[in-house]
């Protein structure tokens, strides 16, 4: 059993206490003395030409104390991709340069291009009003196919074709896996759209920049995932201001699924305003913004191709895919649909050949960017796609096909043909786990009784893996990465024996403040209540990367505890001066220093106050205090893997589909806090289930987003799921890690939606719609109907 | 500006409000009450959920002048006297029903209003009076969990991991 508190224990969350009384702090509830509203005009068309901004008269408005406009940022630099990913024919990637505010051109409906500042928020948005623009309207390029083919449609005017890059993955193996599609007994093809998703946190964005006239020191306080990433952003690329003159601060963050890791450009103008005025200057975003601003997730055209044998046996896979990156490059969005993508496409497969291409386009819609899962989801769905497609069309069985083809237990270390090396895994233990949990065997039974209703009952599998905690740094730089992947903690031992722990990773709601607390509390045998976890403060913290990529305990919490065991070799030599014993006969357990094999000892308070108060102190070969920073850059990814299934009634009269049940059989490695890796995986679920039946980000074909607010995209709701069964027992510890763990955030987004298209074809082929072999995400009853009809 | 009157968590409270300014905007910039959240423009997503004599409200949709002279509860009010959690909210804690906490004041909310009105609800009829509650972090599985605990049911029941 668990230590009450320790590593393992599903320890109720600390935090909730605030957020269930309305104590959180979120940006938008912080108010600044003196603060100012910033309002920002975007564009209503998806291309144009500014010919003029003409704001005299929204300046002569009532409370109105500027109107800044592109022209403003002209000289500023922009905001960078954090990850160079060149063509395969050796060029580089182009990348156009994205403004803080659209100057010369507007290029997605959404994009801003003026902010005006007011005393109140409705002084600033009446006279956003009045500010007039003479924007020509050019012809937007809003599909992939037609940007890539169109040389007159330009959403860059130096990119001809829109092509960011055009990438193969591994460019030197194209050759033997072409040959092998050749000589391939069978091959199943499969075109498929992965729909557009808005991640649509919660909380809105929100910014409040602050500028210190008598210090000229900046503060931002914003809705990030990653406050010292955006610190460096800003600095050093956008604003060109020297970084330790920015404070960036990311307090309660309501959400963020991947849109909140980005540097935006109302973060520069509301501290570049706040600089204009002396003056704070605060920002927040309504939903329709959101919706048109924040960078959106997938977005990938894509045909993939498996080559078997007879029996199902892969031989050979390929994929051509077309990748959205929308009208500029926001900071990771090459690496989602390359690296963390292409990467992928072996799963836990033993599939020997592997060559992905991927075309990043431009077009004239929101930037794309990672979204819960970054590129993982799109791979899996491809691949558990069209395995299924194959099993229908040998006649094979998904499951037994999936068994024979995944990585077995004793081929770790395993190297995929495309560049991974999976440490440790048990994909068969997962599989077997999910067909006792979801009751594989009685699926005919429910599928009866479900006819009996007149409904068309389907069961859908899928198997994923995902490399999570993106490192180690010295590789990913070799592969175009701009920055460092490890990340940071500092560990400050006070002298009354109470804990600061200051943590680069974020907590948006993953409970940090919790887990963290537990896995200090375990390693020093100290109660968690005596330990305050610290983050989102670049003045508080030590650099770090923040949290995305499923990567904050695999890497912050493995720096972590590298700090502590910084912490505990210390308090030995304390200890050893203490009590006169040799540093090596020092043991530490349970919170107590003592000489092994006596009943001499010091408890981690005595060590602590004497480490601040040293008066019996080696202070000759010892530096006073007790505090410890430790970086961490992994070895190697890590590899969550898992197995789900889902069980769907389809109403073949209306196509309308329920999820009859979901279930999840998961291997994370090591969990600190089953509680809230339960929790992650159904959220992620929920999102996975979102994207395959309910959501879609629409244009038309003049780039007009016709899916704006939550009437018209749809978000599931709690009538729209059901209770997940979970299961995280099967689990094979991270070899490389100190704490065994994997990451466990992204897993239900990756693994859910394949594993509900799935059933939905599977219902239709059971209920004798047997020509159906596809239907694009999200499900739609009319899409089903129209399906079962055609 | 109109003076508006009105009784927030107990207590008597007054304030100069434009005609346009909305309920949610009276609680967090007139009264600094900022738990009541507002995460869309469109009346969809219900962090804004505040009870206005006892009945569950978009703030976010009804303007401050037109509660004038209303009890109005909001999630500072849900707490015991002792300041430790009420019911629901201590079964939001011990069911995992949160994780960002955005949208949590509204589902308190909510839940609050459900339960006065059917002290005794299904799995079903906690999703179906959810509907207006929007959470993207949780998939919901332990909010219905939390609600349907904070009932007094037995959740082990109904509600496997």
């Amino acid at each position: 059993m668990p230590k009450d508190g320790g590593i393992g224990a599903s320890t109720v969350r600390r935090e909730d206490i605030r957020f269930l009384t309305g104590k959180g702090r979120y940006t938008a509830d912080i108010n600044l003395r003196g603060q100012a509203y910033a309002c920002f005009l975007r564009s209503e068309v998806a291309h144009g030409r500014i010919n003029r901004i003409d704001t005299a008269e929204a300046r002569a408005m009532p409370g109105v104390l500027a109107v800044m406009t592109g022209a403003d940022f002209a000289a500023m630099g922009g905001n960078p991709a954090g990850w160079h990913i060149p063509s395969r024919n050796g060029e580089a990637m182009k990348e156009p340069k994205r403004p803080v505010l659209a100057h010369g051109k507007v290029r997605h409906v959404g994009d801003a291009y003026a902010v005006v500042v007011a005393e109140t928020l409705e002084q600033a948005r009446d006279a956003a009003g009045a500010v007039v623009a003479d924007i020509t309207e050019l012809p937007a390029v809003v599909d992939m196919a037609q940007a890539v083919a169109n040389p007159d449609l330009r959403v860059h005017d130096e990119i001809a074709n829109n092509v960011c890059f055009d990438w193969g993955w591994i460019e030197d193996n194209r050759a033997a896996v072409d040959a092998a599609f050749k000589a391939a007994p069978h091959v199943t093809t499969l075109e498929l759209v992965n729909n557009r998703l808005v991640p649509n946190a919660m909380e809105p964005r929100a910014s409040i920049g602050d500028y210190d006239p008598g210090t000229g020191d900046y503060k931002l306080y914003t809705t990030s995932q990653n406050p010292h990433l955006s610190r460096l952003l800003i600095a050093a690329f956008v604003m060109g201001i020297p970084e330790n003159k920015l404070t960036v601060i990311a307090p309660d963050v309501g959400g963020g699924f991947g849109s909140k890791i980005y540097h935006y450009g109302e973060e520069a103008a509301v501290l570049a305003a706040s600089k204009a005025l002396n003056r704070p200057v605060k920002w927040v975003a309504d939903r329709s913004e959101s919706f048109l601003s924040d960078a959106h997730g997938r977005d990938h055209v894509t045909r993939i191709e498996l080559a078997t044998d007879l029996e199902g046996n892969f031989l050979a896979l390929r994929t051509e895919t077309l990748a959205n990156v929308g009208a500029y490059l926001s900071n990771f969005s090459t690496a989602t649909p390359t690296f963390l993508h292409g990467t992928l496409m072996a799963g836990p497969y033993r599939t020997p050949l592997v060559y992905v291409n991927v075309k990043a386009v431009f077009t004239n819609t929101a930037p794309v960017d990672a979204y819960r899962g970054a590129g993982r989801p799109e791979a899996t769905f491809s691949i558990e796609r069209v395995v299924d497609k194959m099993c229908r069309e040998l006649k094979l069985d998904p499951v037994a096909v999936r068994r024979k083809n995944l990585i077995q237990p004793d081929q770790y270390p395993y190297t995929t043909p495309v560049g991974l090396v999976y440490d440790t895994g048990n994909y068969p233990a997962t599989l077997d786990k999910l067909i006792q949990i979801a009751d594989f065997s009685g699926f005919e039974a429910r599928r009866a009784e479900s006819a009996r209703r007149g409904k068309l009952r389907g069961l859908g599998l899928s198997t994923w893996i995902e490399a999570c905690g993106i490192a180690p740094s010295n590789l990913v730089g070799v592969l175009g990465a701009r920055v460092g992947l490890y990340d940071a903690a500092t560990v400050r031992v006070n002298a009354t024996g109470n804990i600061s722990v200051m943590t680069g990773a974020h907590s948006h709601g993953q409970g940090h403040e919790t887990v963290f607390a537990q896995i200090v509390s375990d390693k020093l045998g100290i109660p968690a209540s005596s330990i305050e976890i610290v983050h989102g403060d670049t003045s508080k913290i030590p650099f770090g990367m923040g949290s995305y990529g499923s990567r904050s305990l695999a890497v912050g919490g493995s720096a972590m505890v590298k700090a502590v065991d910084k912490i505990i070799a210390k308090g030995k030599k304390i200890a050893a001066h203490m009590l006169e014993a040799a540093e090596d006969d020092i043991v530490f357990e349970d919170g107590k220093f003592s000489v092994t094999g006596t009943d001499k000892a010091k408890t981690f308070g005595e060590i602590a106050f004497s480490a601040y108060v040293p008066h019996n102190y080696p202070l000759e070969s010892l530096e006073p205090g007790l505090e410890e920073t430790a970086f961490y850059d992994p070895a190697n990814f890590t590899y969550p893997a898992g197995a789900y299934a889902c069980e769907v009634e389809v109403d073949a009269e209306t196509g309308r589909v329920e999820i009859a049940s979901f279930a999840c059989a998961d291997d994370f490695g090591n969990v600190m806090n089953p509680m809230i890796v339960n929790g992650q995986v159904h959220g992620g679920v929920a999102q996975g289930i979102g994207q395959a039946l309910l959501e879609a980000a629409a244009y038309d074909d003049n780039g007009q987003l016709l899916t704006g607010s939550y009437m018209d995209y749809a978000m599931p709701r709690a009538d729209d799921l059901p209770m997940f069964t979970v299961d995280h027992s099967c689990n094979t510890p991270c070899t490389h890690n100190p704490l065994g763990v994997k990451g466990c955030g992204e897993a239900g987004a990756i693994g859910s939606p394949p594993a509900v298209v799935n059933a939905v074809i599977d219902a239709l082929h059971r209920g004798g719609h047997t020509r159906v072999t596809h239907i694009d995400m999200p499900l739609t009853p009319s899409r089903v109907w129209s399906a079962i009809q055609n | 500006m109109t003076n508006v009157t009105m009784t927030v968590n107990g207590k008597a409270v007054s304030g100069d409000v434009e005609g346009r300014t909305l309920l949610s905007s009276f609680l967090r910039e007139g009264l600094g009450l900022t738990g009541t959240h507002v995460g869309c423009d469109t009346s969809q997503c219900g962090a804004c959920v505040v009870h206005v004599d006892g009945k569950p409200v978009k703030s976010c949709t009804v303007f401050a002048l037109d509660v004038a002279g209303a009890a109005v509860k909001t999630i500072e009010g849900m707490a015991n006297a002792d300041g430790s959690l009420g019911v629901i909210q201590q079964a939001f804690q011990d069911h995992h029903g949160l994780q960002c906490g955005f949208c949590t004041p509204g589902m308190v909310m909510s839940a609050a209003a459900l339960l006065a009105d059917n002290p005794k609800p299904t799995e079903s009829e906690v999703r179906h009076y959810l509907e207006g509650n929007i959470c993207r972090c949780t998939g919901y599985h332990n909010i219905v969990k939390a609600v349907l605990a904070a009932s007094g049911q037995d959740v082990a029941a109904v509600a496997a991991e």
